[in-house]
């Protein structure tokens, strides 16, 4: 089927199989950094958002992106890259393999929750998996990088 | 120092936050044939034929591989240096296949599509054997796993495959059974640790090809690329030099990927067609085909006197292998060695194991590498000693754990060189707040907290076997690249290798570069496991660097005609030592490789193999909250204080701790692998088999109080493992702190805990 | 993944109601979590997405929830409430995002959290051809030919308490527990038994009539329900939460407490 879309901020028309998954898609139209680690949608390595709305790609039907717009870390790099930093102080990115899925989360986090605190921001990205860290230099970064954020505003 | 303890960022962090395309999926290019396998759906039977025919009418096909069409040389996937001795007990293909997920035949076509097409479309007809399913009946099982008459294996395992033994040893000091009856108090207890799936966020895959060398290059997301380039020249019948193995960025592998897993039914089918290939196993071919922690039950026991001193230890560890022995010797030998030390006053000790083959999935390779099953099982009996003495556990340690400079007998004889144990134990009480909350109080009418503790060891490499190489390079614009074969995982070795070089070279981090692994450029490692990059590819970087600045010298020498005795090498210059004006800048030097007629290149490669392997200790306390009612664990505050030695990254080093710990947390709440009464494993997605999520662990607290390992590069000792290890012991111990009961299989799941619970009150 | 050939967006209900019985192997998607999951083979996928039924609608009478609402949507959009509190534990918010309040109600599986929480409550399913059924009713029939297009509660004043227990904090509950009060109206629901929630009448009778106290009802309704064995724990764990769970739900509703409807 023909679907028409906002692709990291380019419009896309393309036909595609009714059945692909939008992680397939994703990666097929250059979204490297979008991966999957389960396929049983418990991991949340393949988050990117639709209208801005963090979902997971392996099971998001392909064919509702049409006449929405997805954003995948692509689109947010220079986002990342300020986050992303604040991981890279605490070591917080180890293998690297779910930061992309988990920083998108984030960068969705802030944009929904105004100064969550620990909990709630334990509870949001309760869907992201990572086996390398246990977590804590990521909510160390999360809590700088907030906190910068609060002061430059 | 400059670069040591610092807290230095992974030189490839901005790549990995931006998402950039640097694993072996993105780097790919098409076209490729898609590589599915075939699986047996019977945990043990034998292949009476396979029809082809249908697969290969599916537009796109390739090929199918039988075992016909593959290599018969028995092998191990296990990747181990040449010292090993895991049993060579497995085919590429085999008419028999011993697991449930076992491979039954390879198939290739154009699309993924197509290929799993084809895997549903292969026949394959099968006489279905009995099983063995249950270690403890092994022995007597009608079926055996392994009949053939072309297994091989060194003789020294003492094996008896019609008794579905893989393996029997046993190793001691002393008479225990003397010193027994001389001891106070004697306990004993049997302790079951399960499978673990290794679950690293990337699962396994490989590519392979024919480069434009007609060399097999196979880029694999492994732990080992050396030990797969020897493993599939030697399985193929190749040259080693015509194997070519490249590793990009890993997604982890806490021990996963330190065994062959898909590169082999990857480079068939490359050699079979001569086109290029993609294997990708999915979760559920992860959970269920590969490789898990090995199974153990293991009974200690262990005499004490009144005043805390353990004078007997004795452990009987029954493994099991699963179908193939690919890491099952060098566990169950963990699973001694690195828990007996921790006795360091026992006058006697015994160890003796059985490794069971069985028709489930095969053990293998995961952080701790039986040390882990060791400790839960001795620091378990050690905390009920000291309970059965009425003694605090942590005056139990202190009385007992081995001292700097003492010999260890149950340590392969080592001494131990280094240790801050002592005050490891003492910092960790504080941090938990001990004295103020052990063992427990009462916090609601069904809630109670409590404390526990343990303390654990591990190993930095493997003495006498591990060698490592690392050559460090002076490019021509005055920065240096250092190239190592190990094998980085996601841990950050490259950095902390790069950092070893800058303190060295007396140079800024930022002045060092490192290199992707290619067993074509990089220098040969036995690979990224054992707890053994750090200590031992550090000092091949320490001892090239030397070399380096050696031959920097001699250029400078002649540049600057002044004797090379009178210069000193400052990190950016080489100077005169009583004349600082007579000097040449590194960059300088750098430059006259490529302008000078008589310069050479700067280039060193230096290998290392330490002929020890020094332990880092640690305690490790965690705080938790048990619901009486429902049996519930959860663990509110975990304390750790490490010694390894000297910390190159601080934050490195941390974060090895905080993911470790966790792991260890999984293991021992809720990770529960399950069969169902057919082997097939039940829990084989992350929907079913529970990994801690963010909401089921506290945030960790880790210090380190660091001991100087005088072999180690600037003092450094390893991370890596040893931090996995005191979680179950620890909760095991807070348990019995809250409500008295021995916790003695793992995982501690809520209604184990409240049968126990009940069973006491009855 | 569930495999299928067309994917349909029906501009009407009735043009979605005639593509779903054109076929056997076409089938509503409605988060597509649970068909992401499966290897069925379907002909034609229809996603009511374009049909405006993602609201939840808060009135005077009545709280009425879309079947392609999203389970975050319950907490964002009724926030504090039952609903809101018993989606909470469920996977991750980016799963929360797709899963929708139509497909757990279709599903009608054991483990569903909403569905225990939806049957303490006074809610009617609304079914496209069927029109209104009780969720008791609704959940013991076998899956029809129908579409749902969501549920109503009744905006009556009912408090509810909400209990799980999950072997881990993401996991799927081993068990479930709703209890809730309306007057001295009272209701004790058990759901991931690891069967179908239910209603414990006779521990909710004696409740309603004032002859039991939380650890009577408890203990009337775990020997009432059946319950069964899975990997999440045995049938007679199970019995023993269960009356742990209740008690503590019956306790969180004496005097002013519990989770309001919305």
């Amino acid at each position: 089927m023909l679907i028409t879309t906002v692709l990291n901020g380019k419009s896309l028309r393309q036909e595609v199989p009714a059945d692909k998954t939008l992680l397939d898609f994703l990666r097929e139209n250059g979204c490297l950094s979008v991966k999957r680690g389960c396929g049983t949608e418990n991991c949340g390595l393949c988050t990117v958002w639709v209208d801005g709305t963090p979902v997971l790609s392996c099971s998001y039907p392909l064919p509702r992106i049409d006449g929405h717009e997805v954003t995948t870390l692509e689109g947010v790099r220079e986002e990342a890259a300020a986050f992303g930093a604040y991981m890279a102080n605490e070591g917080a990115e180890q293998c690297g393999y779910c930061s992309p899925g988990f920083i998108m989360a984030v960068l969705a986090m802030e944009r929904e929750l105004p100064n969550p605190a620990e909990e709630e921001i334990n509870a949001y990205l309760a869907g992201c998996l990572c086996r390398c860290t246990g977590y804590s230099s990521q909510m160390r970064a999360i809590r700088k990088y907030l906190e910068k954020r609060h002061e430059t505003d | 120092m400059r670069q040591i303890s610092q807290k230095v960022r992974k030189l490839d962090a901005q790549a990995l936050v931006t998402g950039m395309p640097v694993y072996t999926q993105d780097i790919v290019q098409g076209p490729y044939l898609t590589v599915k396998i075939v699986r047996s759906p019977h945990a043990h039977a034998k292949i009476l034929s396979v029809d082809t025919s249908k697969a290969m009418k599916v537009p796109g096909a390739a090929c199918v591989l039988t075992h016909r069409d593959v290599p018969h040389v028995r092998h191990t996937l296990g990747g181990y240096a040449y010292a090993g001795s895991n049993p060579y007990d497995r085919l590429v293909l085999e008419d028999r296949v011993r697991f449930v997920g076992d491979a039954a035949a390879i198939v290739a076509a154009e699309t993924a599509e197509a290929a799993e097409r084809m895997a549903r479309l292969v026949k394959v007809e099968y006489e279905v054997l009995p099983a063995v399913l249950d270690m403890d009946t092994a022995e007597e099982a009608p079926a055996v796993v392994h009949p053939e008459e072309d297994y091989v294996c060194k003789p020294s395992i003492r094996n008896d495959n019609a008794r579905n033994v893989l393996a029997c040893g046993e190793s001691g000091n002393g008479d225990v059974e003397k010193v027994f009856s001389q001891c106070d108090v004697v306990l004993e207890d049997e302790y079951h640790t399960l499978g673990n799936s290794q679950c690293m966020m990337e699962t396994f895959r490989s590519y392979s090809f024919y480069d434009k060398n007609r060399k097999l290059t196979v880029i694999s997301s492994t732990q080992i690329p050396f030990l797969v380039r020897r493993t599939i020249a030697y399985v193929f019948g190749l040259p080693i030099s015509t194997v070519r193995v490249i590793k990009p960025k890993v997604g982890g592998g806490f021990g996963a990927k330190q065994s062959l897993v898909t590169e082999l039914f990857g480079a068939a089918v490359t050699i079979k067609t001569g086109l290029p290939t993609m294997v990708l196993f999915d979760r559920r071919e992860s959970f269920t085909a590969t490789t898990t922690r090995h199974e153990m039950k293991l009974r200690v026991k262990m005499g004490a006197m009144r005043d805390g001193t353990v004078r007997a230890v004795s452990l009987y560890v029954r493994e099991n292998a699963g179908a193939y022995g690919d890491h099952a010797m060098g566990c169950v030998g963990l699973s001694g060695h690195k828990s007996l030390p921790m006795l360091g006053k026992a006058e006697a000790y015994s160890f003796r194991y059985d490794v069971l083959y069985t028709n489930l999935i095969p053990g293998g390779a995961f952080r701790g590498y039986g040390a882990t099953q060791g400790c839960f099982a001795v620091e378990s009996m050690v905390n009920k000693m000291a309970h059965a003495l009425g003694m605090d556990p942590i005056e139990m340690r202190l009385k007992n754990i081995p001292m700097e400079g003492e010999v260890m007998p149950a340590y392969y004889g080592e001494t131990l060189t280094s240790s801050h144990l002592d005050r490891c134990i003492r910092r960790g009480k504080e941090m938990i707040g001990w004295d103020e909350k052990y063992p427990r109080r009462q916090t609601g009418s069904h809630t109670i907290r409590a404390v526990g503790m343990a303390a654990s060891m591990q190993g930095s490499g493997i003495g006498g076997v591990d060698k490592c190489f690392a050559t460090v390079r002076l490019d021509e614009d005055g920065c240096y690249t250092v190239l190592n074969g190990a094998g980085d995982m996601g841990t950050g070795c490259d950095t902390i290798l790069a950092q070893i070089a800058a303190e060295v070279l007396e140079t800024d981090i930022s002045n060092v570069h490192a290199a992707a692994v290619d067993t074509d450029y990089s220098p040969y490692d036995k690979g990224s496991f054992a707890s053994a990059t750090t200590y031992v590819t550090g000092m091949a970087v320490v001892k090239a660097c030397e070399r380096l600045i050696g031959q920097m010298m001699a250029e400078a020498a002649a540049a600057l005609e002044t004797p090379e005795e009178r210069l000193v090498f400052q990190g950016d210059c080489i100077s005169e030592k009583d004349a600082p004006e007579n000097r040449i800048s590194v960059s300088d030097l750098a430059r006259r490789q490529v302008t000078s007629g008589n310069c050479h290149a700067f280039t060193a490669t230096c290998g290392h193999m330490s002929q020890t392997s020094p332990p880092p200790l640690m305690a490790g306390f965690v705080e938790i909250e048990l619901d009486t009612q429902t049996g519930q664990v959860k663990v509110l505050d975990y304390a750790a204080c490490i010694d390894c030695g000297t910390v190159i990254n601080a934050n490195l080093a941390r974060v090895q701790a905080e993911g470790g710990i966790v792991q260890g947390i999984g293991m021992a709440l809720y990770e529960n692998m399950q069969f169902s009464s057919q082997g097939k494993m039940r829990n084989n997605s992350f929907l079913q088999y529970k990994i801690p999520s963010r909401l089921d662990v506290p945030p960790i607290r880790v210090a380190f109080d660091s001991s100087y390992e005088p072999t180690g590069p600037f003092g450094a000792k390893s991370i890596g493992e040893i931090v996995i290890n005191t979680p179950a012991p620890a909760i095991a111990d807070a348990i019995y702190n809250a409500c008295g009961v021995y916790m003695t299989e793992l995982p501690f799941l809520p209604e184990r805990v409240l049968n126990a619970i009940n069973n006491k009150a009855e | 993944m569930a495999s299928f050939q067309n994917y349909i967006f029906p501009e009407s209900l009735e043009d979605a109601y005639k593509l779903l019985q054109a076929n056997r192997r076409n089938a509503v998607i409605g988060g597509n979590g649970w068909l992401a999951l499966g290897r069925q083979k379907l002909h034609t996928a229809i996603d009511l997405s374009r049909l405006g039924l993602d609201q939840i609608r808060v009135g005077p009478a009545y709280v009425e929830i879309g079947a392609m609402a999203t389970l975050r949507q319950l907490e964002r959009e009724l926030p504090g409430s039952l609903l809101a509190c018993c989606v909470k534990p469920i996977a991750g918010v980016q799963f929360r995002n797709l899963a929708t309040v139509g497909g757990s109600l279709y599903s009608r599986f054991g483990f569903s959290d909403p569905i225990t929480a939806l049957m303490a409550m006074d809610t009617t399913v609304i079914l496209h051809r069927q029109g209104d059924v009780p969720i008791a009713d609704f959940v013991w029939q076998k899956p029809s030919r129908d579409i749902v297009l969501g549920c109503r509660i009744e905006n009556n004043g009912r408090r509810a308490a909400y209990q799980s227990l999950r072997l881990s904090a993401t996991d799927l509950p081993a068990l479930t527990v709703a209890v809730s009060r309306l007057g001295s109206d009272w209701r004790v629901v058990v759901g991931a038994r690891p069967g179908k929630a239910t209603l414990a009448g006779e521990a909710s009778r004696l409740l309603s009539e004032g002859k039991a106290d939380a650890a009577t009802a408890a203990s009337t309704a775990a020997e009432e329900l059946s319950f069964g064995s899975n990997m999440r724990g045995s049938g007679g764990y199970r019995r023993q939460i269960a009356q742990v769970l209740i008690a503590r739900a019956i306790e969180q509703l004496h005097g002013e407490g519990g989770l309001a409807i919305c």
